[in-house]
């Protein structure tokens, strides 16, 4: 039985020296199949190296392929492994840049493991020679592959079925100053953020354990300052316990130490932790009935160059196969980088069931996730009241929106400061439900709420002027 | 500057104004444009653990007005006027709710907003 629709040659024998790759790599004619894994790289041949040469190398180096010919090649089935380079598109308005495509063979990967398809798929490749930069823009994951993973431990229903919170996005904060808190004060911070009507509020993710806030210090006035926000406010309340560690065994015992307290969400950095230490941790989460909140330090290094690197949309879809409750998706409008559609592409790629492609939202391929549970997207990072109807109006119900200096720079505190959020997310909310359009109204509808608000119209008056228009550096 | 009151809050929609038999309109009205199924719930307390609340008869399948929704949260209104009662939305293909928010609190002339 033969698994290829295109040959190599190894009854011709072995001859020894270095083979144009595009012989073996470039299969234009060929059909990807349904089980292949797909991938789109933005590729920039150094000058002189023709696209096809250039585009079959990153199909070999990323699959079966090495610089020269080896005899033991002829004692595989080649075709059942090779990486194919199956179609190039020159990349409009540059003048040596492709998108290529290639299919990789289902064989080639270790079931429901992240960190083997990236080993692949973004080893040696990106360091090649052959090329001056090299972007992995997206991938398609086939169902056959995607069953493999557990994916998220619980997924945005059970979610907000344990929460009790529905129809509204959720609103969060990173407790602040970053760094230097001791664990009573720090507590004290989360309690009266709680208190003032936020769903979480959430470690900073420098915040592991140090020696002015020891991990276990802090999970239990942390814990102290839930159960009487709580109390208090009679809505469940979270903060994202950051159990990130130097080895898999503490983060485990940290871990196990949030779920000791009752504590219903902890929090993880998937990228500087790594993809495996992540999928432990998110097995862990769904056997021990603890959401799971994540981080994405060290991204921007990744993704932010348009030419090279990997864009957030693979990571995102990596995250979600590894899994993860919430991950940090940018907010479009606050102090960090991201342009719209781009964001909204991978925001559906978290949340939704199936995606079509989409070119103008950099969807490259249709992804059907087989029912695999959604992930919520997190917006924070430098957002007020002011953005609100924005926000709601960009990432919608299913989403975490966090205001760090946008709660606790509140010139009353912290719970005037939540209020004054909370209030103008319902009042969105609300407004939105009744038709009305939150891009055109949206300072309306908040001025409207300031009447009865005193909270939030101190908040309004503070931040009336504060703006974040830089150019995106990474366009779709 | 103010202090924050202590406040018991009753999720989406505490933090405004108690809403008007209109305003509860429009909202039912936006639950019936998604295709979401209404159905009214109450109950005596609003501790957060309490996951259940009361059903008021069935959820309302074949609702295509919102009077016929609004007319329900009446009704419950004057039979359980000493308990919380929300509406709620449940959408059968997610298959799963996706929509809460309160429209009733007992004594609530003493809330703040």
């Amino acid at each position: 039985m033969s698994y290829s629709q295109t040959t190599t040659q190894s009854k011709a024998g072995y001859s020894a020296g270095v083979k144009d790759y595009k012989l073996t790599y470039y299969t234009p004619d060929y059909t990807p199949k349904d089980t292949d894994i797909l991938a789109a790289f933005r590729m920039t041949p150094q000058p002189g190296v023709p696209p096809e040469e250039c585009a079959a190398a990153v199909a070999a180096e990323s699959s079966t392929g090495t610089w020269t010919t080896v005899w033991t090649d002829l004692l595989t089935d080649m075709d059942r492994y090779k990486g194919r380079c199956y179609d190039i598109e020159p990349v409009p308005g540059e003048d040596n840049q492709y998108i290529c495509y290639v299919a990789y063979p289902l064989d080639l990967f270790e079931e429901g493991s992240v960190t083997n398809l990236l080993t692949s798929l973004v080893g040696n490749v990106f360091g090649f020679k052959a090329l001056r930069a090299l972007r992995l823009e997206d991938l398609r994951i086939p169902v056959a592959y995607l069953k493999t993973f557990q994916g998220p431990p619980h997924g945005i229903q059970v979610e907000r079925d344990r929460l009790n919170k529905y129809g509204r996005p959720l609103l969060g904060c990173t407790i602040k100053p970053k760094l230097g808190l001791s664990a009573k004060n720090y507590g004290r911070a989360v309690y009266e953020a709680l208190r003032g009507g936020l769903d979480f509020t959430k470690d900073d993710e420098n915040i592991n354990s140090q020696p002015f806030q020891r991990w276990r210090d802090r999970f239990l006035f942390v814990a102290d300052a839930i159960t009487k926000a709580q109390a208090e406010t009679g809505e469940i309340k979270g903060h994202y316990l950051n159990v990130t560690s130097a080895t898999c065994e503490e983060m485990l015992k940290r871990a196990e130490y949030a779920k000791e307290l009752d504590q219903p969400i902890i929090m993880h950095d998937f990228l500087t932790a790594g993809f495996t230490a992540n999928t432990t941790l998110s097995h862990w989460c769904r056997d021990n009935g603890v959401l799971l909140h994540i981080h994405r330090a060290m991204h921007a290094v990744i993704d932010r160059q348009k030419n090279h690197g990997i864009h957030f949309r693979v990571l995102s879809k990596c995250l979600r196969m590894s899994g993860g409750d919430h991950i940090h998706t940018g907010t479009v409008v606050g102090k960090l980088e991201g342009d719209r559609a781009g964001t909204l592409g991978f925001v559906d790629l978290l949340r939704e069931n199936y995606v079509e492609r989409d070119p103008s939202r950099g969807v490259y391929f249709t992804q059907d996730w087989a029912s695999m549970a959604g992930v919520m997207a997190v917006a924070s990072g430098g957002i007020h009241v002011w953005h609100m109807p924005a926000l709601v109006e960009i990432f919608g119900d299913d989403s975490v929106l966090q205001f760090g200096g946008g709660t606790l720079g509140h010139p009353w505190g912290n719970a005037p400061g939540a209020t004054a959020n909370r209030v103008a997310l319902e009042a969105c909310v609300q407004a939105r439900n009744e038709g009305r359009d939150l891009t055109r109204e949206g300072g309306d509808i908040i001025r409207e709420a300031c009447k009865w608000s005193p909270e939030l119209a101190a908040a309004c008056e503070l931040w009336k002027e504060i703006k974040f228009e830089f150019d995106t550096v990474d366009t779709l | 500057m103010k202090t924050l009151p202590k406040e018991r809050r009753y999720e989406t929609m505490s933090y405004l104004p108690p809403l008007t038999d209109a305003q509860i309109e429009r909202q039912v009205a936006y639950i019936l444009k998604m295709g979401f199924i209404p159905a009214v719930e109450f109950n005596e307390d609003s501790n957060p653990e309490t996951y259940y609340w009361t059903m008021w008869k069935l959820p309302l399948f074949n609702a295509s007005s919102t009077q016929e929704v609004l007319s329900e949260v009446q009704a419950c209104r004057s039979e359980y006027s000493n308990c919380f009662i929300r509406v709620v939305g449940f959408d059968n293909v997610k298959q799963c709710q996706v929509l809460s928010f309160i429209v009733h609190k007992p004594g609530a002339s003493t809330y703040r907003y």
